[in-house]
């Protein structure tokens, strides 16, 4: 684990809003609200890279602000496909609500 | 003995298997040439078959194809004595009823697709034969189920899908096991080609429970189509497939290749001597009596013609696993030869069923009566094979009941010429009744559909042509036993003795 | 021992090549048949040279820009990974021509060529990387043109299923990255050949090795995380399912086995191992069950590959049975991807012959007018359940060899039931076609698409005999754990 004692808050809170964001993207029905919490789910993942980023004494490693430059990238990329898809079924579905349960056919 | 060229065998499998895959895409109307197709893949398959014959008789050649599949494993084709007994009893009987099964569907829907299955079933069944290993053999085992099945369901009737159910029911279960054996077998002792006396005897003692417990698989598997007991209840439902299907592949193709099968695990794998050590082959034999007794007793109470003749066959096929069971080289001989002789002789049975039902409308024994005055010659076919099947001399199915009798006492079982008594008693019970009042008696009703009336002849000729071919190698093989191409020359050849004479340099399964 | 090699070389060229198509077809989407032609054709010859490299020469690595790992971004092109591009450009060669019958030549369903070649320039980039960081981007790669693919007929079934998966695919993601995340805290390296030295079994390791293995057992849809993929394979349009159905669950399946053979392999405990391979026995009775009580083909379809998914867990109990025990189930996957591609395909012909109606006792009567989609649904069929002569077959036989081998026989009964399963609900798909009655040929399908779907039929025979080849191949992976 992180060794140096600054780095935990990042890793505990980290850890937290990955947790948050998970619960709300399965147990929220709304199609917002799970892309947004998805983005939370990325923010959290981030910081717990940060904080692996002030491992050790010296200088900070720069490989995971890298990556997380590349993370968000990618998250910024799925966050627009989510919401274009979104927006193409709400006129279907009269809302933004995912009907609960995929049908097993 | 140097191995041949095995393009021969790869043809003999393109035979059929090329007219077959291109007869499906064939139009319904394209009559010719789907017939030309299929007669030409039937003649030049016995011309390729004979020729083998005659290299391995004449030459004392061996052929041998093999391709590898996965590693230190082959499918392997090979063409020794016993494979060329079941490959020429498949390819004969196929022309036969190509020529049968052109005159019975006559006018009937989707013949493309029934010849093309038709097909592929006989390249199965050739590929069996050839089979130069347990693997090999396995893989043509399950294409023979895949490729039955249409024909089951050929009908179209909901009985015939109930049938076809239970059909691929018993067979794919079968194919799992016997591929599981297989598998098992495999990762034991590797994958070898077939030997005579069999290559397991260096495992054992060590690996006695296990080869034991293979033993069963293997029977259990090839003895869902041989239909022995208690997996035998699919062969009379499936009957309600066309008659040129139930003649040549419930009789002879599917059956026999279970049989066949089992006689290649016991000589060919295990061995006899190691399957007498091992104490298996009691019970095999005491399993092939019980579905002796089994069949004819459920036959003699079937009214029903081709049912009748279903669990006359599943009796009569176990006489092939009793000769086998008996241990011994003349035994073993009256197994093998009833290979050949119950294929001819219940193929025309059925071909005579397929002629009654065609032309007169008859399905139930009890309708046969005075169908000798309307259609002498096929009931004079069903005469001679009846007898056939009873054992009376000098028909060809004497000659096996004699042959396992002399296995009986040579392996000093006597006992079993009683068993062989009291089913030819039975099988008297239910052939001669209908034999009889074909003959002598009179029809209670008229037939309910008269076909052919009128003709020259009393049937289509494809219909009777067939059948009296049949009939008359029937006889022949009895009469002409000891000749050297006879099916008891041959099965003489095989184990290296004279037709007639004892046991001396009796030599396992395969091969001079 | 492995190659090095810098510079541009066939594994650079198998990202470059269906990219720049991707970007072309984008671009110019009237093109986009022949731009996705001409880019198919030469991604399976570079997937070819590729095989032939590493058959030849072994394993390499390939540093980009000359940088090595830790700093540079390391492909890994070994038998695996050159297994699996084999498989995606075979089956992507056969999906390319049969898409050429089936996308219109008008409007918006010519962006399909775009999104394919996009899917597979993610796909080859998921079968080359060598650190797990990369092995991210490029499984959002393919989730995101995966999404695309599935939403392309536009329908709200479609949309709706598109936007489960989605969801279901970013969920996997984020756990695989934050695994990603305590990997890097843990050793402070990606590269998937370092962290395999490094090792390791404290708890950061253990709970990386369950988020990462529970996000890609949900994007490979193994059963209980499966939920999404009926609706969605079963809505898109047909090629779109065939590689879906073909590829794209493999690339999950095929991250998380190279986990487990490297960056994992000293918490490859037999317990968790067998609790994986449990889990893929559920999938395939589960799946096999579904597929049975399914009356409509395209969910008949999709519910077998919830159970042929099960098949390939097994690499995870193999993994122990001693060298190249997880070999069978790399094997199956070829076996798999051919047979359902094939069966996607042929039911795709049948459902637009049938006017868009796919219930099986209206398909029969298609069946009967078209032989040579129905042999093809046979022989797929066949290999489905493992039946000779198909590809099938011989992976069965090698699960079964393995399983025997490694003196865990239950697994072998397992397989064999499952076998009878898929069995049971292949014939019912068939056997309808054998009633009496009329056929109906329905509406026209292109030649093409038949003579496709046929043909890859015919390849599900072939690579029966391309066993001892395949194996040999996925043997040219240098594994250092216990399934080396």
């Amino acid at each position: 684990m992180a060794e140096s004692l600054h780095a935990w808050p990042f890793f505990g809170s980290g850890v937290l809003l990955f947790v948050l964001g998970l619960h709300a993207l399965v147990t929220r029905p709304h199609l917002l609200i799970k892309v947004l919490a998805f983005n939370v789910m990325g923010s959290g993942t981030f910081m717990v890279l940060l904080s692996a980023a002030a491992r050790g004494s010296g200088e900070p490693d720069p490989v995971p602000q890298a990556l997380v430059i590349t993370g968000i990238v990618v998250a910024v990329s799925a966050t627009a496909v989510a919401l274009a898809l979104m927006l193409r079924l709400y006129p279907i579905l009269g809302g933004a609500g995912l009907p609960p349960g995929p049908p097993e056919d | 003995m140097e191995a041949q060229g095995g393009y021969m065998l790869v043809a003999i499998l393109l035979t059929s298997l090329a007219p077959g895959v291109t007869i499906f895409f064939l139009r319904e109307e394209q009559f010719a040439l789907r017939t030309f197709l299929n007669m030409a893949g039937a003649v030049f398959k016995v011309v390729l078959v004979v020729a083998l014959l005659v290299g391995v008789y004449r030459e004392g050649y061996t052929y041998r194809f093999s391709v590898t599949l996965l590693p230190g494993i082959d499918l392997v084709l090979a063409a020794d004595a016993l494979s060329l007994l079941f490959a020429s009893l498949s390819a004969t009987l196929w022309l036969v009823t190509t020529v049968y099964a052109i005159g019975y569907l006559e006018g009937s829907p989707r013949r493309s697709r029934f010849f093309g299955f038709f097909s592929l079933c006989v390249s199965a069944t050739v590929g069996i034969a050839f089979s130069g290993n347990l693997v090999t053999m396995l893989i043509f085992y399950e294409m023979l189920t895949l490729a039955t099945w249409p024909l089951v369901l050929h009908r179209g009737t909901p009985e015939s899908f109930r049938a076809g159910r239970i059909y691929l029911a018993y067979t794919l279960f079968g194919g799992s096991v016997l591929l599981a054996a297989v598998v098992w077998l495999t990762v034991l002792a590797g994958s070898r080609d077939f030997t005579a006396d069999g290559y397991l005897s260096a495992l054992y003692p060590e690996h006695g429970t296990a080869l034991t417990a293979l033993f069963v698989l293997l029977i259990a598997g090839f003895g869902v189509k041989a239909a022995l007991l208690p997996l035998h209840s699919w062969l009379p439902r499936a009957m309600v497939a066309p008659a040129p299907v139930s003649a040549l592949l419930h009789a002879v193709a599917v059956v026999k290749a279970g049989a066949f099968g089992i006689v290649r695990v016991v000589h060919d794998v295990y061995g006899i001597p190691l399957a007498v050590e091992m104490g298996v082959m009691r019970p095999l034999m005491w399993l092939a009596i019980a579905t002796i007794v089994y069949g004819s007793v459920r036959a003699l109470f079937s009214q029903d013609l081709k049912r009748r003749l279903a669990f006359s066959t599943v009796s009569q096929v176990s006489y092939i696993v009793l000769g086998v069971s008996l241990a011994g080289p003349l035994g073993a001989m009256g197994g093998l030869v009833h290979l050949v002789h119950q294929g001819v002789m219940k193929i025309t049975l059925f071909f005579c069923a397929g002629n009654f039902a065609e032309t007169l409308g008859i399905h139930r024994t009890g309708e046969m009566g005075g169908v000798g005055r309307r259609m002498p010659w096929t009931l004079a076919a069903f005469t001679l094979a009846g007898l056939g099947m009873i054992g009376v001399p000098p028909m060809a199915g004497f000659i096996t009941k004699w042959y396992l009798g002399l296995g009986a006492l040579e392996s000093g079982q006597g006992w079993v010429i009683a068993v062989l008594v009291i089913s030819s008693l039975l099988n008297a019970a239910y052939f001669l009744p209908p034999i009889l009042i074909g003959w002598f008696g009179c029809p209670a009703a008229p037939w309910d559909r008269e076909r052919f009336r009128g003709h020259r002849l009393e049937t289509h000729w494809m219909l009777l042509l067939p059948t009296l071919m049949v009939a008359l190698l029937a006889l022949g093989m009895g009469l002409l036993a000891s000749a050297p191409y006879s099916p008891l020359g041959w099965v003489s050849f095989i184990f290296g003795v004279a037709p007639g004479h004892g046991s001396e340099g009796f030599a396992g399964g395969a091969g001079p | 021992m492995e190659g090095m090699s810098d510079g541009l070389t066939w594994a650079a060229w198998l990202l470059i090549v269906p990219l720049a198509g991707a970007l072309l077809a984008g671009v110019w989407p009237r093109a986009g048949r022949w731009i996705a032609l001409a880019t198919s054709v030469l991604v399976a010859l570079l997937a070819l040279g590729a095989a032939a490299q590493v058959w030849t020469q072994g394993p390499q690595v390939v540093s980009l820009g000359g940088w090595v790992p830790p700093l540079g971004i390391g492909l890994r092109l070994d038998g695996l990974a050159a297994f699996m591009l084999l498989v995606a450009a075979l089956v992507g060669l056969f999906v390319g021509g049969y898409s050429l019958g089936y996308i219109p030549r008008d409007g918006h369903g010519e962006r399909f060529w775009a999104l394919w070649l996009w899917l597979w320039a993610a796909l080859n980039a998921l079968f080359l990387s060598g650190d797990v960081f990369n092995l991210y981007v490029t499984l959002e790669l393919v989730v995101l043109a995966s999404t695309a693919l599935v939403a392309l007929s536009g329908g709200a079934a479609a949309l709706l299923a598109a936007m489960r998966y989605l969801m279901v695919g970013l969920l996997g993601s984020m756990a695989y990255l934050m695994g990603v995340a305590l990997l890097y805290t843990q050793h402070g390296v990606l590269d998937l050949g370092l962290l395999a030295q490094r090792g390791g079994e404290g708890t950061a390791m253990m709970l990386a090795a369950t988020l990462m293995s529970v996000g890609l057992m949900a994007k490979a849809a193994l059963f209980p995380l499966h939920v999404w993929l009926p609706p969605a394979h079963g809505s898109a349009p047909a090629p779109a399912s065939a590689l879906l159905s073909a590829l794209v669950v493999k690339g999950a399946f095929y991250i998380l086995l190279r986990l487990w053979l490297t960056v994992f392999q000293d918490l490859a405990h037999p317990g968790v191992m067998q609790l994986l391979g449990g889990m893929g026995m559920l999938a395939v009775f589960w799946g096999g069950f579904m597929s049975l009580s399914a009356d409509r083909l395209k969910p008949l379809v999709a519910y077998s590959t919830v159970a042929q998914v099960g098949y390939l867990f097994l690499a995870f109990p193999f993994l122990l049975a001693g060298p190249g025990g997880w070999h069978a189930a790399v094997f199956l996957v070829a076996a798999h991807a051919t047979a359902k591609a094939c069966l996607f395909m042929a039911a795709g012909n049948l459902q637009e012959a049938n006017g868009g109606d796919d219930r099986l006792a209206s398909v029969a009567e298609v069946m009967r007018a078209r032989p040579l989609t129905s042999f093809a649904l046979g022989i797929a069929g066949a290999s489905l359940v493992g039946l000779p002569f198909t590809v099938g077959f011989v992976a069965k036989w090698i699960l079964l060899q393995t399983a025997i081998t490694s003196g865990a026989a239950f697994w072998a009964v397992g397989v064999v039931a499952g076998g009878l399963l898929t069995g049971a609900y292949v014939f019912r798909l068939l056997g309808p076609a054998f009633r009496p009655g009329p056929g109906r040929s329905g509406r026209p399908v292109p030649v093409l698409r038949e003579g496709v779907t046929l043909a890859l039929a015919l390849v599900c025979v072939l690579l029966g005999f391309a066993g001892s080849a395949g194996l040999r191949l996925i043997a040219a992976t240098p594994v250092a754990g216990p399934g080396g």
